[in-house]
């Protein structure tokens, strides 16, 4: 005997529990965000203690337009999903075009500025503690937005082949997660980096 | 229903002696325990050959030993009674609700719990957590935020792998591995101050008798003060794993009456000897790579990687406390250390016998 | 209903190959089979490890023994810790875990069985390159070979400057890897318990085992991601030349010691936890009495998990911080006994009243309860920082974990391998050598364990490869590795044990112990469907409504 039915009145009701895949990247959040709270916690008791070399002060500039591309990113992937759910699939693929474009500016941006730091001001991650802990924390996150940009990218090629239709609009929202997990982040990676500690 | 019931009237006979057995086991088991604790207790307060020198947190002859000497008797007391209670509760329920031939068809009442018990058996603990924590805050200020009166000896305690320098600031001296404090009497207290830094990995101070250990950790300079009560010698060991050569880094603390401090103190500040008859030695270790480690007083030799032989006589032992500071042991060390103290960091000089030869005589005259 | 599974039966006289069967298993997403690879993973492991001890033990029988060279015996200590937690505590946990989860809330796999294989794979692998180490490591000036920086690698010591080569890198790598298979199986779990219980399975009606096995998966988040953030700042500062550890360009030793015991105290609450989870299904069934106080049950494990993130640094009572700090983990320390105490208290409240039988999962449980009680009151002294400054570092503290991990934790686990080997194999296994086990176990753990206390007390330090003679420790260190070896026996019979039972053992039948919840209501071995229809339940003890309609529990619940 494998079968176990006891109906009882609050049984026939609907037995609903929340979505799978949403706990599950809940979860995946959860774990990554204790990751990058150990990498904040060093960053915040390394300021101000380098032996030498540049400190922030001297060679960081807020990147302003690259901040307010990541964070409408979040807005355009939002708007993206809630498209691809009320069967909008071409403004879809334009909100999903748009996320990509505005995440690969951010890392462009990114890399634009770790350029000057390396071969303008001498900066590097074995400089001194300074140099050590700033590209490992804005580096960890840079990274995470490289995975997101690469998941968005296949999408987006699906999307132009035709390939992506409403009944996945469950996915991609537990994917827009991740990617807004990634923009508050990086809320908290500027704040620390570019206001606390300069 | 179960695999374990059975109405034979055998096996019933069968359960009642595996009964009487399994009662009988645990008496035995119980005796054994008793046994072992009372050699425990035996073996800690008992006397063990060269007693007065080995390490035992029971037996404190400084003030901070004796104060977590006297609140671990206070802790043992409470978790020794917790654990009678609990252990009896324990015993009582498990000889007095099992199963019994007859009761196969029966299940017992089924108690889902109890809140006043519950209630109860959570206040209690939460009770002792609160005592047993103020007893513990009362000792940690009381060792830790000691202010150091004027009169005590400073000490500066530098780990390294796999040796340990002590430096005393006020006397200009610098040792190497003995450490000689004077001893603290009610007429006469007299504090030594530790300071501990480390030139490498982490290590740790434990001379069980005159207080808890405090790691000496590079970039974290730590405090710790003892004050000896008693004349002697103490053993301890570094007590943080800090490499290959971890369990060869003895510590041994000579506590000295007033006059033996006075002359060592004297010996120790004292110019380095500088004996004609060992000139041949004294170049041979200027220019060879004993000076790249070593200092000694007056040479050209001042080397900071290895301890200080300005006065190597006057220590008792070798590569910290491993053998006895003899000619023949020196000259081991100097010739295969390996063989002392495998991978450890002094390399084997390979020097020529006849060099050898004058190089251990000079360093005989370092009194 | 047996004879539908596929994997377990030895009497099938089947027409695959043996490469055919292999290929089943290494491409397998079903839960109860990774569940059983995860579990033989940890067996082999547990042998290794176990090897291992005994080359401490025979180096340490003797002041001045020559058994084995100061540079083997730091790997051995370094290797024997690291495996135990990581690749066969962890993994078994995780087995019984993966099997018996969604058995147990009416599910018909794990949330994201590929996910799960992934883990798995995961795992495994870590384990491999970490033994690969040994003859791997050749570095430079073959300072290479396997980690003997011990299993918390502290800085500086594993700087390049003080472990050359790679023997270091193997630990930070191993680790890492397997450190993301155990997230992947913790998101595993919480999906599913969160997702896929059955119609009328109410958090409040789960099995106490799914929800301890709830909050160490939670707990596995918090754990591992500080060990991975620590574990990649070691890696840049050995790689690519940063300064997180380096004390010589500013950098904090004492960083990485926060750090890793931010992961490393939680994580022994993550091991322990699942055996309370045993404890908490096998003691109430053959105490023929349901939980006690189930609701607190629940509540001090959740408590539990939260407190136990604020005691690490009672790890790191010695290394000199100020005594407000050393006085907060004092008590954050003691706090945390309390509701790990209710929860004994709430087991014996479970024999209390009850028809107590005493088959080998009940002889384990009740050898846990003794001993998890001993080992909670040393840990209760080990958080009275004063005596932590002289206990620390010392043998104290080895006899300490020890009678946590083995005298607890393996007990626990021995207790379940011999629960539920029924369901998972079909077969019975032999009881007179599940009680030879047992005693010979315990009387082996005692010798070594006990005695072990007493060198910590009179001044023994840890990870020493040799000792002086002269200071009462020799007979002490002798005694405790006869009885490392007696244990050793004893895991002997029990591995045979479990292998003759799966050839000979009796047919065991759905439910041999006459329990109560949702595994025992399906054949054994289990379908690899689980269930033919999902079922629905309306208690904790779905099955004890079954067989007692006239006194359901859905009444008084």
């Amino acid at each position: 005997m494998s079968a176990i039915t006891n109906p009882l009145s609050e049984t026939s009701a609907a037995w609903k529990l929340p979505y799978r895949g949403k706990v599950g990247m809940a979860c995946l959040i959860f774990a990554e965000s204790a990751i990058f709270t150990i990498f904040v916690v060093a960053y915040l008791f390394y300021i101000g203690k380098s032996l030498s070399g540049p400190s922030p002060k001297e060679v960081l500039t807020v990147p302003v337009f690259i901040t307010i591309c990541l964070l409408s990113s979040s807005i355009t992937i939002h708007l993206a999903v809630r498209a691809l759910r009320n069967a909008k699939t071409r403004l879809f693929g334009i909100w999903w075009f748009l996320t990509l474009a505005l995440g690969t500016i951010f890392l462009a941006g990114t890399g634009r500025e770790w350029h000057k730091l390396i071969y303008q001001d001498g900066l590097t991650i074995s400089t001194n503690l300074f140099g050590t802990t700033y590209y490992s924390l804005v580096g960890l996150h840079a990274s995470h937005v490289t995975v997101g940009l690469i998941i968005i990218a296949i999408v987006m090629a699906f999307t132009s082949l035709g390939r992506v239709t409403p009944k996945y609009s469950e996915r991609l929202e537990v994917f827009s997660l991740y990617w807004h997990f990634v923009d508050v982040v990086w809320v908290v990676v500027f704040t620390v980096v570019y206001v606390v500690g300069r | 229903m179960t695999q374990v019931d059975s109405n034979n009237k055998d096996e019933m006979s069968m359960k009642e002696l595996g009964k009487h057995r399994l009662v009988a086991s645990k008496l035995v088991g119980i005796a054994v325990l008793l046994a072992g604790l009372l050699l425990a207790a035996r073996l800690c307060l008992g006397a063990p050959e060269n007693a007065s020198q080995n390490p035992n947190i029971f037996k404190p002859l400084s003030t901070p030993a004796d104060s977590i000497f006297h609140l671990s008797l206070f802790v043992l007391g409470i978790t020794g009674s917790i654990f009678v209670v609990v252990f009896s509760l324990l015993v009582y329920s498990i000889a007095k609700y099992r199963r019994r031939a007859g009761d196969e068809d029966r299940e017992p009442p089924q108690v889902y719990g109890s809140n006043q018990v519950e209630l109860a058996w959570t206040v209690i603990p939460v009770l002792i957590v609160l005592v047993l924590f103020l007893a513990t805050a009362r000792v940690i200020h009381s060792i830790q935020d000691a202010p150091e009166p004027r009169g005590a000896i400073d000490v500066t305690a530098i780990g390294h792998q796999f040796w340990w320098e002590f430096r005393y600031p006020q006397l200009g001296i610098v040792t190497a591995n003995e450490l000689h404090v004077p001893v603290s009497t009610i007429s006469r207290p007299t504090l030594t101050f530790l300071t501990l830094l480390s030139a490498d990995t982490d290590h740790s101070f434990w001379v069980p008798r005159l207080a808890g250990k405090t790691d000496l950790i590079p970039n974290h300079p730590n405090s710790m003060w003892i004050d000896p009560r008693e004349t002697g010698l103490y053993l301890g060991q570094c007590a943080q794993y800090c490499g290959v050569e971890h369990a060869k880094m003895l510590l041994r603390v000579y506590v000295d009456s007033p006059d033996q401090f006075e002359k060592w103190v004297h010996a120790q500040q004292a110019a380095p000897v500088n004996d004609a008859s060992v000139q041949e030695g004294r170049r041979i270790f200027e220019s060879t790579g004993c000076l790249n480690c070593h200092t000694v007083n007056e040479t050209v030799a001042n080397g900071r990687f290895g301890p200080d032989l300005t006065h190597l006589m006057s220590r008792d032992t070798l590569a910290s406390g491993l053998v006895p500071n003899s000619p023949a042991n020196l000259r081991q060390w100097i010739q295969d250390p390996d063989s002392i103290k495998p991978s450890s960091l002094m390399p084997a000089m390979k020097l020529a016998d006849g060099d050898l030869d004058h190089l251990v005589a000079y360093l005989e005259s370092l009194r | 209903m047996a004879s539908d599974s596929i994997a377990m039966n030895p009497t099938d006289v089947s027409a695959k190959s043996i490469t055919e069967k292999l290929h089943e298993w290494v491409v397998t997403v079903d839960h109860k089979r990774l569940g059983v690879m995860y579990i033989l993973y940890a067996l082999v492991f547990l042998v290794i490890a176990g090897t291992e001890a005994m080359i401490i033990r025979i180096q340490l029988m003797r002041p001045h023994n020559d058994f084995v060279s100061p540079q083997v015996f730091n790997r051995m200590f370094t290797m024997h810790g690291t495996t135990m937690i990581f690749f066969v505590v962890m993994p078994v946990l995780f087995g019984f875990a993966n099997y018996l989860v969604p058995l147990m809330i009416g599910a018909r796999d794990m949330a994201f069985p590929r996910l799960n294989a992934f883990s798995f794979w995961l795992m495994a692998f870590g384990g491999i390159l970490l033994y690969f180490s040994f003859i791997g490591g050749n570095g430079l000036y073959g300072a290479g070979n396997a980690p003997d920086v011990g299993w918390w690698a502290y800085a500086p010591l594993t700087a390049k400057a003080f472990s050359p080569g790679h023997s270091s890198d193997f630990w930070t790598l191993a680790l890492l890897v397997s450190g993301f298979g155990s997230v992947g199986t913790a998101i595993n779990i919480i999906a599913t318990i969160i997702s896929m219980r059955c119609p009328g399975m109410t958090l409040s009606r789960m099995p106490l085992f799914a929800w301890l096995n709830l909050v160490m998966a939670g707990m596995v988040f918090l754990v591992i991601g500080p060990l991975t953030a620590a574990q990649l700042m070691l890696c840049v500062d050995r790689y690519l030349g940063g300064h997180f550890f380096d004390t010589q360009a500013g950098g904090s030793a004492v960083l990485w010691m926060h750090f890793f015991w931010i992961f490393g105290h939680p994580e022994v609450y993550v091991l322990v936890i699942p055996a309370f989870a045993f404890l908490s299904e096998i003691i109430p069934v053959f105490s023929r009495k349901p939980i006690f106080g189930y609701p607190v049950m629940v509540g001090a494990t959740v408590c539990i998990g939260f407190v136990s993130m604020s005691v690490w640094a009672h790890h790191m009572f010695t290394i000199g911080m100020n005594s407000y700090a050393n006085s907060f983990f004092a008590i954050t320390s003691m706090v945390v006994g309390v509701p790990t105490g209710i929860k004994i208290f709430n087991w014996l409240g479970t024999m209390w009243g009850g028809r107590i039988s005493f088959n080998t999962p009940m002889l384990f449980c009740i050898g846990f309860l003794f001993q998890f009680l001993i080992a909670g009151l040393t840990g209760i002294m080990l958080a009275v920082a004063p005596f932590n400054w002289q206990l620390s570092g010392s043998y104290f503290v080895v006899a300490h974990f020890h009678y946590v991990i083995v005298g607890g934790i393996m007990h626990a686990l021995f207790g379940a391998f011999y629960y539920w080997y029924p369901k998972i194999t079909g077969r019975m296994f032999n009881e007179t050598l599940g009680k030879l086990h047992f005693w010979l176990f315990l009387i082996g753990f005692h010798l070594c364990f006990d005695l072990m206390h007493i060198p910590g007390l009179l001044g023994m330090p840890r990870r020493i490869y040799t000792y002086e003679p002269g200071r009462g420790w020799e007979t002490l260190n002798l005694l405790v590795t006869i009885g490392a070896f007696v244990q050793g026996i004893a895991v002997l019979v029990f591995v045979a044990n479990l292998i003759i039972s799966y050839f000979k053992g009796a047919k065991a039948g759905n439910d041999p112990w006459d329990a109560w919840t949702l595994e025992w209501s399906v054949g054994s071995p289990p379908p690899e469907y689980n269930f033919a229809s999902i079922p629905t339940v309306a208690s904790r003890r779905p099955l004890w409504d079954l067989k007692h309609p006239e006194d359901p529990d859905s009444r008084y619940e």
